[in-house]
C-alpha cells in the first residue's frame, strides 16, 4: 500500500510559485492499477516522483508499506559516459543484487549485442529505452510507476515489456502516466485524471476519459469516431 | 529494551546500505573520470604526483625563497600536497549534484553520498599521491625521515576535514547560486599563496603572522611540518582555533546539504 495524504508541491520560479499539486489523497494497494491521465505539465510526472521518494512535497505525507520502483523505463538513472555493463553494476549494487545474474538478464532481454559494452552515450534513444526498461525489471517491486512507457522500443519489444510488467508481474501494483488513453484503458482498473493540481479518481475508464477530454477542450472532429484518414 | 535493540538493528541496516552506495558511487565515479584506457584508475593519485613533482622541480630550480633553512624538497611535497586536499576538494564538489541529478531518482542515494564519495575520492588520490612520493623521496635519500608520523597524520585528517567541509558546504551551495563556481576559480588560486603551502609562518613579520593564521589552511600545513621537521619547523598554530571552525563549518555544510536535498528536483 502507497498512501499520499494531502499532498501539495509547490515549484519556485522566476516568475513566482507554481502549486503543482494541491491536496493530493489517494492509495493504492497491492494489484491496483491506477492510470493517470492529464495534459502536459498538468503535474503527472511530479506526482510519480514524489511516490518513488526522489523528490519530497512541500507538505503532507507519503507513507510507503511496500516497495516502491523508480520512475520506469525513465532513461537518465544512466551515466552516459558509463557501458552498458557498468551501468547495470553500478544499479545492482545500489540495490544489492547479483550482478552476474542481471547482466545475463539484461543481455538476454534487452538483445543490444554488443553495444552493451559500449557508453550509453553512442545509444540511439530506442536502445535507450530497451536497457532502461531491462534494468528496471531485474529488481522485483511490488508497485511499479511507470511514466510514459508507451514510447518504449519498437513494436516487438513493446510487446515483450507487456509480457513482462503485465503479464508476469499483473499482482503488483502499478501507476501507469501516459498519454495513450488506450494504453491506459487497457492495462488499467483505477483511474484519474490530474488537472489544475487537483486529481480526480474515477473506477470506470470511460467517465474518467469523458471528463478528461472536456477539461482539456478536446472537441471531436466532424464525423467522429468514423474520420477518414487523410491519404497523400 | 525491545526498542533499543529494534534501533540498533535498524541502525545497522541503514549503515549496511550506506556504505553499499558508497561503494557504488566510488567505483562508478572512478569509472567515469578515468575510465578503463591506459592506466585507469591509477590517475587518481598519478595526476597529483605530476602536479606536485612539478612544483617540487620548479621551486627546487629557483631555490625559492620559503624564509626557512628546511630542505627545500620536503618543504615543496609539505606544502603542495596539502594544496591538493583543500583545492581539489571543493573543486570536484562545486557542480556535482548537477551532473548526478538523475541519481536522484533511486531513493537510496542521498544528496550527501554523491559529495561523499567525490570528497573520499579526492581524499584517497592526494593522499596516496603524498605518501607515495614521501616513500620514493626517503628512499632516493632526498628526505630526511619524518620525526612524528602521528602528528603528520594528525595535521593531514585536520587539512582533509577542512576540505571536506569546505567541499560539502560549496558543493551544496552551489546547486542553489551559480556564483559560487565563479568565484571559486579566482578564490582558490588567491589563498594558494597564502595557505601556509609556499612558506613558514615563523619566517612572517609579526603582524602579518597574526593576520595570516586567520587562515585555516595554514595551521594544518604547519602541523604537518612540525611533524616532519619537529623542532627546526618553528610552527604556529592553534588547535582552539582551527577545531571549532572546522566543526562549525561541517555544521554549515550538513545544513545546506539537507536543505538542498529538500528542495533538489530530480532532472
Amino acid at each position: 500500500m502507497i498512501r499520499l495524504r494531502d499532498i501539495r508541491k509547490i515549484y519556485r520560479t522566476r516568475h513566482g510559485d507554481n502549486l503543482v499539486l494541491d491536496g493530493i489523497n489517494v492509495e493504492i494497494a497491492k494489484g491496483q492499477h491506477l492510470g493517470v491521465l492529464g495534459r502536459n505539465g498538468a503535474g503527472k510526472s511530479t506526482m510519480v516522483r514524489l511516490m518513488s521518494g526522489a523528490e519530497r512535497p512541500t507538505s503532507g505525507k507519503i507513507e510507503r508499506m511496500m516497495s516502491v520502483s523508480w520512475p520506469l523505463a525513465f532513461g537518465g538513472a544512466f551515466q552516459p559516459m558509463l557501458t552498458g555493463k557498468d551501468n547495470i553494476r553500478f544499479i545492482s549494487r545500489i540495490y544489492n543484487q547479483d550482478i552476474e545474474r542481471n547482466l545475463a538478464f539484461v543481455e538476454e532481454f534487452a538483445e543490444l549485442g554488443p553495444y552493451l559494452r559500449e557508453p550509453v552515450r553512442t545509444y540511439s534513444s530506442g536502445m535507450r529505452a530497451r536497457l532502461a526498461f531491462a534494468i528496471s525489471m531485474i529488481i522485483e517491486f511490488d508497485c511499479f510507476l511507470i511514466d510514459e512507457i508507451g514510447a518504449v522500443g519498437d513494436a516487438r519489444f513493446h510487446d515483450r515489456c507487456n509480457y513482462e510488467l503485465f503479464g508476469k508481474r499483473a499482482d503488483r501494483a502499478m501507476v501507469i502516466i501516459s498519454h495513450d488513453a488506450a494504453y491506459i484503458r487497457d492495462h488499467c482498473n483505477r483511474f484519474a485524471v490530474l488537472h489544475d493540481a487537483k486529481l480526480r479518481l474515477y473506477e470506470d475508464f470511460e467517465d474518467a476519459y469523458a471528463d478528461f477530454k472536456e477539461l482539456i477542450g478536446w472537441k471531436p472532429p466532424p464525423g467522429w469516431p468514423n474520420v477518414e484518414v487523410a491519404t497523400a | 529494551m525491545t526498542d533499543f535493540a529494534e534501533n540498533r538493528r535498524d541502525f545497522a541496516q541503514s549503515w549496511r546500505i550506506q556504505l553499499r552506495v558508497l561503494g557504488a558511487l566510488l567505483i562508478r565515479e572512478m569509472l567515469t573520470r578515468y575510465g578503463r584506457h591506459n592506466i585507469g584508475f591509477l590517475w587518481l593519485f598519478a595526476e597529483p604526483m605530476i602536479f606536485t613533482l612539478g612544483v617540487t622541480a620548479l621551486w627546487t630550480a629557483t631555490k625559492s625563497v620559503h624564509g626557512s633553512d628546511l630542505p627545500i624538497v620536503a618543504f615543496a611535497l609539505t606544502g603542495y600536497s596539502s594544496v591538493l586536499l583543500w583545492r581539489n576538494m571543493p573543486g570536484r564538489c562545486i557542480g556535482a549534484l548537477w551532473s548526478n541529478l538523475a541519481l536522484m531518482y533511486h531513493r537510496n542515494i542521498k544528496v550527501l553520498d554523491i559529495y561523499s564519495a567525490r570528497v573520499l575520492l579526492e581524499f584517497g588520490g592526494a593522499t596516496i599521491s603524498f605518501f607515495t612520493l614521501s616513500l620514493v623521496f626517503l628512499m632516493l635519500g632526498w628526505l630526511t625521515p619524518p620525526e612524528d608520523i602521528l602528528q603528520i597524520a594528525g595535521g593531514w585528517l585536520l587539512l582533509a576535514w577542512f576540505g571536506g567541509a569546505l567541499a560539502i558546504f560549496l558543493g551544496a551551495l552551489s546547486h542553489q547560486s551559480e556564483l559560487v563556481e565563479k568565484l571559486w576559480h579566482p578564490a582558490s588560486y588567491l589563498i594558494f599563496p597564502l595557505s601556509g603551502s609556499a612558506f613558514m609562518v615563523d619566517a612572517l613579520p609579526k603582524f602579518a603572522q597574526e593576520i595570516v593564521l586567520y587562515i585555516p589552511m595554514v595551521h594544518g600545513v604547519e602541523i604537518v611540518r612540525e611533524g616532519w621537521f619537529g623542532e627546526r619547523a618553528r610552527a604556529h598554530y592553534d588547535l582552539g582555533y582551527i577545531l571549532p571552525l572546522c566543526l562549525v563549518l561541517s555544521l554549515a555544510a550538513l545544513l545546506q546539504a539537507r536543505h538542498v536535498a529538500r528542495n533538489v528536483v530530480p532532472e
